[in-house]
């Protein structure tokens, strides 16, 4: 699917590279021992290092280490034995120390790939550059007083992990697609919550434009905090539409920042580049490198979870079910989760359907999370063995699965119960077929007579005098002997 | 009654033990010197009660036998250091009200040790500066004075005074490019800079991280023996501390010095060397030869650039490690229309010249386009400069050589106010030192025809203090300097 912005005169393609900010789900802070638990009072969780007290030094967290690892294993990129921790310096009242430790020259993390699909079925290979780690800012907030700013420093010195990809974006859809992947396989690996609402995924986006089938890259705007899949979407078609509509109107396009406007759509121009602080950055000197060896990322590695591409392919290879279905019970892992429970020992592509329809439709319409569903994963599996060995019907099962949510009982009890269980006894199911020709003679004399669709009206009754229990292939079979006899 | 100010740590303790007087007594005998004697302008903040205190406890445990290794000790700690409840202001107007609420890993293990605080000294604003002169509260003294006032050396210059003045038993100190050996030259007492890594930088205000070592100003080298081993240590908040044994070093201070090999570095004898200096260098060397040490000739070719190398790091680091200091969370705040307004005005006002000049400094061999021709080659030369002692260490045991090409000088000095670089090459003998992370002490031997002392520099390598105590240990005993 090639996506292009044309023009009276020309058509344009999009060039868009992501970088994005991951909060690192770890205990404590990258490099002090705070607490990193979200929603707490303001300046509750700040240690003396956070504040950047004088005197007061880094002490490295294993734990963020492992878990950028981690996501690196998990991007198919290049561990980097040997990386440096670097200080970038600039004044700001939500930095405490007047400089960030990030990562500069030699991040943890190098070259990887990921691949996203597309709604066309096709599918992606998005570059990533490199992913290097980084303490968090405070927060300033400029809304409770209007002469005065307040620094909350809860947020100060959390980890963070800074994804930057490849150019490789062609159109907001395929960005769309790789946040959406990068947060399934994040959440996967248990290292990023990924809730862009939340600010634990935020995302910058570099965006240029250039004639369809030229070379090189032109100038870009770089799209600052966007805090949402489907902003970060609009603000790359919005931002590219600018680029195009000045450069067909004879203008040139500065690199410069940019943010996000959620209410109008629109990218509102912050600064020009060239003004660019000048950051001087050196090796920290607090920390000494970080040298990681083989056997440490193979432990990590030999500890991976299976992701959402490895579980994808297993699941069409073992349940028979689509990509598509494949896909969307793979983008979470509860989900996933769900399904193998689910499905084991039964007709997977039968609860896939149930899952992706019903199921999902009910827990939509109920606004129930997955863990709050009353209908356990077993019972879904029971439910589609009751309808495969013809215990019920498809009919039935509609209500038995409406039961299963409204009791939380499964479905061999609900049928049991209920008495639901469907009547194949050709012997029994002639006696009311019996019945029912034996007490509607003129109906049966009219029919005869070829008023044929009145068989659909015999089986009705037929039914209905079984309270729906009775097979309906064998009421069918038997009505059509008797009648056309 | 002998002034009991004028013992040795080492006899005091085995006085308090022998309790032939009190930890109280001995501390109110250096408060009482310290009410006397403030012409010096050593302490910043003389802190007598919690002294007291803390005096009080060590005789309790005098009384009960459960007396620690400094117990009742009363020491002067450098305003460098963050102390607990205790105004620590680095001598810089911009923390003028600064109390910490933590203790430094250092100042806490002499605490541990059972030592009692009697203030903070006074010392060159943020460690910056070689003569004490740049301090928020004005020069220090030097005790060695005559006719008009001398400087006490820089940066740990009220340590060395109020060491040499006895207004203190002990102090600690911290050395960038020379802030212990070179004030501790000029006053006439003994100091140690240990290996980088072997004491921990926590709770110690940074000026330049990768240089920066804490260590002990004492009236003797069996002193900075007996502190040293309280203030060192492993510890997990700093991640450049070094997990390694501490010796106890007062135990190999007898050890025999015969065979040992001792380092002559060419290049510290430039042609315009002080003469006085020479000699006295030359005299210590046939000292230690008398007492069958070997002189070894040996050469540290990349000696010329390292004071370049030095003020190309320190206020690249400096200029990092000063930024907390911008008026939003404590100290000083100017405030101002705008943000930045509020940083110019705060920095503005609160940090002192040569503070300013280094921070400039700083950042400018940071800066895009500079960096790779100024931080980056000096980098460079740093592990030149590094390798040259390895080499020289491969051909002997220690080194010796002068601490400062000269003695104290008068406070205000024209040509050093004129042009800093004056006051820079004061350190030439003793930046190579931390560019290499060794470690190195400055004793006094002998005195200069004006009567002021001149100290010598042993340089040992990396966490082997040991060999440099035995040796200065000699040298002290051959020496026979006498103390103020």
């Amino acid at each position: 699917m090639t996506y292009t912005i044309k023009t009276e005169k020309n058509e344009w393609e999009i060039v868009c590279g992501l970088e994005i900010h991951c909060q690192i789900i770890s205990k404590s802070k990258i490099f002090s021992g705070a607490s990193t638990e979200f929603g707490d009072d303001a300046n509750e969780n700040v240690s003396f290092i956070d504040a950047g007290m004088p005197g007061m030094l880094p002490v490295l967290n294993k734990e963020c280490v492992r878990q950028a690892v981690k996501t690196g294993l998990g991007l198919n990129a290049q561990i980097n034995k040997h990386s440096v921790f670097s200080r970038k310096n600039y004044f700001y009242a939500d930095q405490p120390n007047g400089y960030q430790i990030t990562q500069y020259e030699y991040p943890i993390v190098g070259k990887g790939k990921v691949k996203i699909d597309l709604p066309d079925g096709t599918s992606k290979d998005i570059g990533i550059t490199r992913i290097h780690i980084e303490q968090d800012a405070a927060k300033s907030i400029h809304d409770l007083n209007p002469k005065k700013t307040y620094v909350d420093f809860n947020r100060a010195g959390v980890g963070l992990m800074e994804i930057v990809t490849e150019p490789d974006f062609r159109s907001p859809e395929e960005a769309g697609a790789f946040l959406k992947k990068l947060r399934s396989i994040v959440r996967y690996l248990g290292t990023c919550d990924g809730n862009m609402d939340e600010g634990s995924m935020r995302c910058d986006a570099s965006i240029s434009v250039r004639l369809k089938g030229e070379q090189g890259l032109r100038e870009r705007a770089e799209v600052k905090n966007v805090n949402s899949v489907k902003f970060a979407m609009q603000a790359i078609e919005s931002e590219a539409k600018r680029q195009v509509e000045v450069y067909e109107q004879g203008g040139t396009i500065e690199q410069q920042t940019c943010r996000f406007d959620q209410a109008t759509g629109q990218t509102k121009f912050m600064r020009k580049k060239e003004y660019a602080d000048d950051y001087r950055y050196f090796p920290e000197p607090d920390l000494p490198p970080l040298d990681l060896t083989d056997e440490y990322i193979e432990n990590i590695r030999a500890q991976m979870v299976e992701l959402p591409d490895a579980k994808k392919e297993r699941f069409i290879r073992d349940f028979n079910l689509t990509a598509y279905d494949a896909n969307l019970l793979t983008e979470s892992r509860e989900t996933a989760d769900f399904f193998e429970k689910a499905a084991k020992g039964h007709d997977g592509k039968k609860v896939a359907n149930w899952i992706l329809g019903d199921f999902f439709a009910r827990l939509n319409t109920d606004k129930l999370t997955l863990e709050q569903s009353p209908v356990k994963p077993e019972m879904i599996g029971q439910l589609v063995d009751l309808i495969t060995n013809n215990t019920i019907s498809g009919k039935i099962a509609k209500d038995v699965f409406a039961l299963m949510f409204e009791t939380g009982q499964s479905p061999i009890k609900i049928v049991e119960e209920k008495g639901l269980k469907q009547v194949t006894d050709s012997s029994q199911i002639e006696k009311i077929v019996d019945e029912v020709i034996a007490s509607n003679a003129d109906n049966l004399a009219a029919y005869k007579n070829g008023k044929t669709n009145l068989f659909g009206w015999f089986v009705g009754q037929v039914m209905k005098a079984s309270k729906g229990a009775a097979n309906p292939q064998v009421v069918n079979e038997l009505l059509k002997a008797k009648l056309d006899k | 009654m002998t002034d009991l100010t004028e013992l040795t740590i080492a006899e005091a303790l085995k006085s308090l033990k022998n309790k032939e007087f009190s930890a109280t007594e001995l501390t109110n005998a250096y408060i009482q010197k310290m009410e006397n004697t403030r012409e010096y302008n050593a302490y910043v903040l003389e802190t007598p009660e919690v002294a007291l205190a803390q005096a009080r406890l060590s005789d309790e445990r005098y009384q009960n036998g459960t007396n620690l290794t400094l117990d009742g000790i009363p020491l002067g700690i450098k305003d460098l250091f963050c102390t607990k409840n205790i105004r620590s202001t680095a001598c810089s107007h911009i923390l003028n009200n600064f109390v910490p609420q933590y203790e430094s890993t250092v100042t806490q293990h002499l605490l541990n040790a059972g030592a009692s605080f009697l203030g903070k000294l006074n010392m060159d604003e943020f460690a910056m500066g070689g003569s004490n002169e740049t301090s928020a509260f004005g020069p220090v003294v030097n005790p060695w004075s005559s006719n008009e006032p001398l400087v006490a050396g820089g940066s740990s210059g009220g340590s060395a005074a109020a060491v040499a003045a006895h207004l203190c038993a002990g102090a600690t100190g911290t050395d960038t490019g020379g802030s212990i050996r070179q004030p501790a030259a000029f006053c006439g007492i003994t100091g140690i800079k240990p290996t980088y890594g072997r004491c921990s930088r926590w709770g110690i205000m940074a000026f330049a991280s990768s240089l920066d070592q804490a260590g002990p100003m004492a009236k003797d080298v069996r002193d900075c023996a007996i502190m040293l081993r309280a203030m060192a240590g492993y510890d997990a908040k700093d991640s450049t501390s070094v997990d390694i044994k501490v010796p106890d070093f007062e135990q190999v201070l007898e050890q025999d010095i015969k065979g040992l090999k001792i380092g002559i570095p060419s290049e510290y004898r430039p042609d315009g060397l002080n003469k006085e200096i020479t000699a006295l260098w030359d005299k210590s060397a046939q000292m230690l030869q008398s007492r069958g040490a070997e002189i070894v000739h040996i050469s540290l070719p990349h000696t010329p650039y390292a004071l370049p190398v030095y003020y190309i790091i320190a206020p690249a680091e400096a200029s990092s490690n000063l930024a907390r200091y911008d008026g939003i969370r404590y100290g000083l705040r100017i405030n101002g229309e705008k943000l930045d307004d509020l940083y110019i005005n705060t920095r503005t006002e609160g940090f002192g010249t040569e503070v300013k000049r280094r921070i400039m400094i700083g950042t400018y061999v940071l800066s895009a386009g500079y960096f790779d021709a100024y931080y980056v080659k000096a980098q460079k030369v740093r592990r030149l400069i590094k390798q040259d002692f390895e080499k020289a260490f491969e051909k002997c045991d220690v080194i010796l050589t002068p601490t400062s090409p000269v003695s104290a000088f008068k406070i205000g000095d024209e040509s050093m106010k004129e042009n800093p670089i004056n006051m820079y090459l004061n350190d030439v003998f003793t930046v190579s030192v931390n560019l290499a992370g060794l470690p190195a002490m400055s004793l006094p031997v002998g005195l200069d025809s004006k009567g002021l002392p001149l100290g010598m520099q042993l340089i040992g390598k990396a966490f082997d203090e040991e060999t440099i105590f035995k040796t200065a240990y000699a040298l002290e005993k051959d020496a026979a300097f006498k103390r103020k």
